[in-house]
C-alpha cells in the first residue's frame, strides 16, 4: 500500500482556523492581563484572514482532498466565507455586551474558533466520518456557549438543554449514518450515493436510517418538530451568544443537509423529500402561530426562525423532480434563503444589542417602544429587518421567499406553497407589531442609545444590505447558482 | 419618440427626493423639509407631463417602455411603460402628491420630514405600479407601497390609529399573497414574468379561473369590493387627512387598474364566466353601501363609504365588457380621483378648525365660511353626479353600458344617482346650512389662500373633466378598445 501525502493546501483556511485556536488559547494564558482583548482581536483577525483565503481558492474546479474525506468546491467556498462574515458581524455585535457583564473572557473566543472551525469541517466533508465530527464540534462548543454566564440560572439551563436534546440528536444522526453504511458498505458521500443508485445497498436498511438522518438534521436546523429545544435556548443563552446560534449555525446545518440528503442520498430523494415536506409545513406552521404571542423578542425571534427555517426547506426538497436545472435552481433557492436569513437575524439580534446597555438586557418587545423617537435611523434600520423578515419587497426577505416559492410551485407542490403564503401572512402580524412598537407608540425610556460606534456603523451597513440586496438580489442569486452548479452535486 | 425615460424619472425623483426629505432631520428644520418636499412634488409632477403630452393616442401598443434586465436569473426585467389605461393614473398621482403636500403644509407639525418622506416614496411607488409591465415589478411596488401608508395612518392618524393601520395592512397584504402565487404560476406555465407575454399564453379553464380568483382577492380588496371593503371605513377615518386622500384618490385605484391590467386580459375567459358574479357584487356595493352612508354620523366615514359605492361603479363597468362600460369605468376612476380627495380635503378643512368630523357638531357653517361652503357645494354636487361635473360622465357612461347589458343591471346601478345626492346632500345641508349650531362654529375662519389654492385647482379640474371629458376619453379609446377584442377573441388551450 502506498501512501501518499495528501494536499494540505485546499485546506488551509480550516489548517488556520485551527492553529490560531491554539494560538488564542496559548497566548491568553500567558498573557492574562490583556487577555480579554488579545483573544478578540485575534479572534476577528483569524477570521479575517480566512476569509481572505477563501476568498483566494474559491475555484469552480472540484477537488477531493484527503482521501475522499474533504471537497473543496465553489459551494463549500461560499458557505464558509458567508459564515466566516456571520461570524465576524456576531462576535463585532457582542463584544461590548460581554465586557459590560465581564463575559468576554478569552475561552469565549476560543469556544467560537472552535465552533468556527467545526463548521467549516462540516462544510467541506465528503464523508460521514468528518461530517459528524465537524458537527460535533461545532455542537460541543455551541453547548458551552449557551451556558457561558454559567452564574445565571436561565443560561446554565439553556446549555444544560441544548447538551442534552443535542445529544440526543447527534445520537439520531450518527445511529442513521450507521444504517446508512451498513446498507451501502461506503462512507464516502458519492460511493454512498453510488451504491444507492447501484440498487445493490438493503432498501429497508437505509430507509430506516434516512429517518434517523432527517431527524438529526431536522434537529440542528430547528425545525418543528424537533424544534423544543430552541426557543428555550435562545432566550435563556446571553444575547451575544444567541446572535451566533442563530446565524452561522444554520448554514452549516444547511450545509449538512445538502451533502447528506443531496450529495450521498439523491436515489431516496422522493423519500426524504416527502418527510422534509411534512418538516417544513410544520414548522412554518408552529413558529408563526407560536411567535404571535411571545412577549421576549429573543423568544419570538426563535418563533419566527423555526419557521424561516422551514421555508428554507421550501427550497431544499423541490429538487431533483425535473432536470438538472431545476434542482440546481430550487437548491439555490433554499442557498439563498439561508443567507438571507442569516444576514436578518444577526441585525435583527443586533438591534436588540443596540438596545442593551450596562444592567439593562433589552429582551422584551416593549423595549422596542418608541425607537423612531429615540434614533430615527435605527428604527428604519429595524423597519427593514422586520419587513424583510415578514417578506415584504423591496427587501431581501421577499426574494428569498419568492425563489423558494418559485421552487416549490415549479415542483408541482401547490399546496404547500398555498399555506407557506397563508402562513406568512400570520407571520406579516408579529413583525407589524415591532414596527407599530417603534413608530406608534411612545418611548417607555429616553436614554439615548448608547452602544459603541463600531456596533452602530456595522449594524448600520447591515440594514442597508438587507435593503440594497432587496434591489439587486441578482448577484447573491447568480453566485448561488454558480456555486451549486460547481459543486459535487450531481442533481 | 425621445430617450428620456419620463417614467423612470417619475418614479424615482419623488422617491429620492423623500431620501433627501428625511435627511433634513429632526423637527427644527420642518421649513427645510416641507421646501424639499414641495419642490419634489413640483418636479415629479412636471415630468409625468410629458407623458399626456408626448402620447399618442392612435396605438394600444405600450410607449414610453424601458427596458432593462432586472433579475437574470429569474428572467426579471425592469420594464415600464404605459399605455392608455394607465398614463392617466401616473399623471393624476403625481397631480395628488403635489396637493397633499401643499395640504399637509401646517397641519403637520410632528415629524414633518417623515410624514413628506412617506409621501414622496408612496407617490413614486404608485407611480411604478401604473407603469411596470413586469410582473414581479408590480408586485414589488404593489406591497412595497402598503408600507408608507400603514406608517401614515399609524404615526399622524387618530385614536384608534393602530388597529385601522394594522387592519389595512393585514387585509392587503392577505390579497396580495394568492396573487403572489398566481404570478408564479404563470412564471412556471410561461417562463417569462413579462405581463405581455401572459396576455398571449393561452390557459386551460380550470387554470384561468384559479388565477382569476388570485387577482380577484388581491385587486378586491384594494379596490374595495363587498365584502372585503371593511378596512376602509376604519383606515379613513383614522388617516391624517393627506392619507386619506391619497387611499381614496390613488390607492384604490391601484385595485381596479389591476382588474384591466391582469383579470381580463390574462384571464379573460374565465372573465367572461364569472363577469356575472362580480357584477353582482358591485351591484351590492352600489345600492347596499349606498345605503350604509346615508346613516352615517361622521363625515370622513359617509364619503369612505360613499367611496366603496363608487369604485363599486368601477368594477361594473368593467365587467359590463363593452366599451361604454369600461371607458366609463376609466373615467370615474380619475373623477372619483379627483372628487374624493376634494371631498376628504373639504373635511380636512373643517377638522383642523373644530377637530371634529361628526356631522351634529356642526350647522350653518355657510355663514362663517362661505367660501369654503361654495367649494364643499361643488364638489357634493360632483360626487353625486351632477351633470357639467366630473362625476356625471363616468357615471352616466356606466349607466348607459349596463343598459346596454341588461336594463335591470342598469335601473338598479342607476339607483347610485338618487342615493349619491340623499347621502351627499343631506350630509352638506346639516353640516353647512341651517342655524348656527354653536359657539366654535361662529367663530370659524373662512378658507386661506393655501386652502383656496388647493380647493380651487380640483374645482377646476372637476369642471373641465364634466364640460369637456375629451382629452381623457381620447387617449383611453384606443387601448379599451383593444383590450376588449383581446378578452372576447379568448385564448382557451
Amino acid at each position: 500500500m502506498n501512501f501518499a501525502a495528501p494536499d494540505f493546501f485546499p485546506a488551509a483556511a480550516e489548517i488556520f482556523v485551527a492553529v490560531m485556536a491554539l494560538a488564542v488559547m496559548l497566548s491568553t494564558t500567558f498573557a492574562r492581563n490583556i487577555a480579554r482583548s488579545l483573544a478578540y482581536a485575534l479572534a476577528q483577525f483569524t477570521l479575517l484572514v480566512t476569509a481572505f483565503i477563501t476568498i483566494f481558492t474559491l475555484d469552480t474546479v472540484v477537488i477531493n482532498d484527503f482521501g475522499g474525506m474533504f471537497v473543496h468546491d465553489l459551494l463549500g467556498g461560499i458557505l464558509k466565507l458567508v459564515v466566516c462574515f456571520a461570524m465576524m458581524i456576531a462576535l463585532l455585535y457582542g463584544r461590548a455586551y460581554l465586557a459590560e457583564r465581564r463575559l468576554d473572557r478569552p475561552e469565549y473566543y476560543l469556544l467560537a474558533l472552535l465552533m468556527m472551525l467545526g463548521m467549516m469541517v462540516m462544510i467541506t466533508a465528503n464523508h460521514l466520518l468528518p461530517l459528524y465530527i465537524g458537527l460535533e464540534m461545532m455542537s460541543l462548543s455551541l453547548y458551552a456557549l449557551a451556558a457561558f454566564d454559567r452564574d445565571n440560572a436561565c443560561s446554565t439551563e439553556a446549555g444544560m438543554k441544548y447538551f442534552v436534546l443535542g445529544a440526543l440528536a447527534s445520537g439520531l444522526l450518527l445511529y442513521g449514518m450507521s444504517m446508512v453504511y451498513g446498507a451501502t458498505g461506503a462512507l464516502e458521500l458519492p460511493a454512498v450515493a453510488q451504491a444507492v443508485a447501484g440498487q445493490t445497498a438493503n432498501k429497508t436498511v437505509l430507509l430506516f436510517g434516512l429517518v434517523f438522518l432527517v431527524a438529526g438534521i431536522s434537529f440542528k436546523l430547528g425545525v418543528a418538530p424537533f424544534h423544543m429545544w430552541v426557543p428555550d435556548v435562545y432566550q435563556g443563552a446571553p444575547t451575544p451568544v444567541t446572535l451566533i446560534l442563530s446565524s452561522a449555525p444554520k448554514l452549516a446545518a444547511f450545509a449538512l443537509a445538502l451533502r447528506l440528503l443531496a450529495v450521498a442520498l439523491p436515489g431516496l430523494a422522493g423519500h426524504w423529500q416527502t418527510m422534509l415536506m411534512l418538516v417544513a409545513a410544520a414548522s412554518i406552521v408552529l413558529g408563526n402561530l407560536a411567535a404571535l404571542v411571545q412577549h421576549n423578542i429573543k423568544r419570538m425571534l426563535a418563533y419566527s426562525g423555526i419557521s424561516h427555517m422551514g421555508f428554507m426547506l421550501l427550497g431544499l426538497l423541490s429538487g431533483g423532480g425535473g432536470t438538472a436545472d431545476s434542482t440546481i435552481v430550487a437548491y439555490s433557492g433554499a442557498m439563498f434563503y439561508a443567507i438571507a436569513y442569516a444576514l436578518m437575524t444577526l441585525a435583527a439580534f443586533g438591534m436588540v444589542m443596540l438596545l442593551s446597555r450596562a444592567g439593562f438586557d433589552a429582551g422584551e418587545i416593549e423595549d422596542f417602544k418608541g425607537l423612531n423617537r429615540r434614533s430615527p435611523w435605527f428604527a428604519v434600520l429595524m423597519l427593514f429587518v422586520m419587513f424583510s423578515m415578514a417578506g415584504i419587497p423591496f427587501f431581501i426577505g421577499f426574494f428569498a421567499k419568492f425563489a423558494v416559492l418559485e421552487a416549490v410551485i415549479a415542483a408541482g407542490h401547490l399546496w404547500l406553497a398555498a399555506l407557506a403564503v397563508v402562513m406568512s401572512l400570520i407571520g406579516a402580524f408579529y413583525y407589524l407589531r415591532i414596527v407599530k412598537l417603534m413608530y406608534f407608540d411612545e418611548p417607555l425610556d429616553n436614554a439615548p442609545i448608547s452602544a459603541s460606534p463600531e456596533l452602530q456603523l456595522m449594524l448600520s451597513v447591515n440594514g442597508v444590505a438587507i435593503a440594497a440586496l432587496g434591489l439587486m438580489p441578482g448577484t447573491l442569486l447568480s453566485l448561488c447558482r454558480t456555486a451549486l452548479a460547481a459543486s459535487s452535486i450531481t442533481g | 419618440m425621445t430617450d428620456i425615460p419620463f417614467l423612470s424619472l417619475a418614479i424615482w425623483i419623488p422617491i429620492l427626493g423623500g431620501l433627501l426629505v428625511l435627511a433634513s432631520g429632526p423637527d427644527r428644520n420642518a421649513w427645510m423639509a416641507r421646501m424639499v418636499a414641495l419642490l419634489t412634488a413640483i418636479f415629479g409632477l412636471a415630468v409625468s407631463l410629458p407623458l399626456y403630452f408626448r402620447f399618442d393616442t392612435a396605438t394600444a401598443a405600450m410607449q414610453f417602455v424601458e427596458l432593462r434586465s432586472w433579475i437574470i436569473e429569474f428572467n426579471i426585467n425592469y420594464h415600464l411603460g404605459v399605455d392608455g389605461l394607465s398614463v392617466w393614473f401616473v399623471l393624476l398621482n403625481s397631480f395628488i402628491t403635489l396637493l397633499v403636500v401643499i395640504a399637509g403644509w401646517q397641519v403637520i407639525q410632528s415629524r414633518v420630514a417623515q410624514y413628506m418622506a412617506a409621501f414622496l416614496i408612496m407617490s413614486g411607488l404608485m407611480n411604478g405600479i401604473f407603469a411596470a409591465l413586469d410582473g414581479v415589478l408590480f408586485y414589488v411596488f404593489f406591497e412595497a407601497s402598503l408600507i408608507p401608508l400603514y406608517l401614515v395612518i399609524g404615526v399622524w392618524g387618530g385614536p384608534g390609529r393602530v388597529h385601522a393601520a394594522i387592519k389595512f395592512f393585514l387585509f392587503t397584504l392577505a390579497g396580495s399573497l394568492p396573487m403572489l402565487l398566481a404570478l408564479l404560476y404563470l412564471y412556471s406555465v410561461t417562463g417569462s414574468f413579462e405581463i405581455l407575454d401572459w396576455h398571449r399564453a393561452a390557459l386551460s379553464m380550470t387554470e384561468q379561473s384559479l388565477i382569476f380568483f388570485a387577482f380577484l382577492a388581491a385587486f378586491g380588496v384594494k379596490v374595495p369590493m363587498w365584502p372585503v371593503h371593511t378596512w376602509l371605513p376604519d383606515a379613513h377615518v383614522e388617516a391624517p387627512t393627506g392619507g386619506s386622500v391619497v387611499l381614496a384618490a390613488i390607492a384604490l385605484k391601484l385595485g381596479a387598474y389591476g382588474f384591466v391590467r391582469f383579470s381580463l386580459p390574462v384571464a379573460p375567459d374565465a372573465a367572461m364566466a364569472y363577469a356575472p358574479l362580480v357584477i353582482a357584487l358591485s351591484l351590492i356595493a352600489v345600492v347596499y353601501i349606498g345605503f350604509v352612508a346615508l346613516v352615517q354620523a361622521d363625515m370622513k366615514k359617509l364619503v369612505a363609504y360613499s367611496s366603496i359605492s363608487h369604485m363599486g361603479f368601477v368594477t361594473l363597468g368593467f365587467f359590463m365588457l363593452n366599451p361604454l362600460g369600461v371607458e366609463g369605468a376609466l373615467i370615474q376612476m380619475i373623477s372619483h380621483g379627483f372628487v374624493s380627495a376634494a371631498m376628504f380635503l373639504c373635511i380636512g378643512v373643517l377638522y383642523e378648525r373644530m377637530h371634529s368630523r361628526q356631522i351634529a357638531d356642526y350647522g350653518g357653517v355657510v355663514n362663517t365660511m362661505p367660501k369654503f361652503a361654495a367649494f364643499f357645494m361643488l364638489f357634493a354636487m360632483a360626487n353625486c353626479g351632477l351633470p357639467a361635473t366630473s362625476g356625471f360622465v363616468g357615471e352616466f357612461t356606466v349607466i348607459l353600458g349596463a343598459v346596454q347589458y341588461n336594463f335591470w343591471i342598469g335601473l338598479l346601478a342607476a339607483t347610485t344617482l338618487i342615493l349619491g345626492a340623499a347621502y351627499t346632500l343631506w350630509m352638506y345641508k346639516r353640516v353647512v346650512f341651517g342655524a348656527v349650531a354653536n359657539e366654535q362654529v361662529a367663530q370659524l375662519a373662512d378658507i386661506g389662500a393655501r386652502e383656496f389654492f388647493f380647493l380651487a385647482v380640483l374645482a377646476a379640474c372637476v369642471l373641465a373633466m364634466g364640460v369637456y371629458p375629451f382629452p381623457f376619453t381620447e387617449v383611453m379609446h384606443t387601448s379599451v378598445t383593444e383590450l376588449l377584442r383581446h378578452v372576447y377573441t379568448g385564448k382557451l388551450l
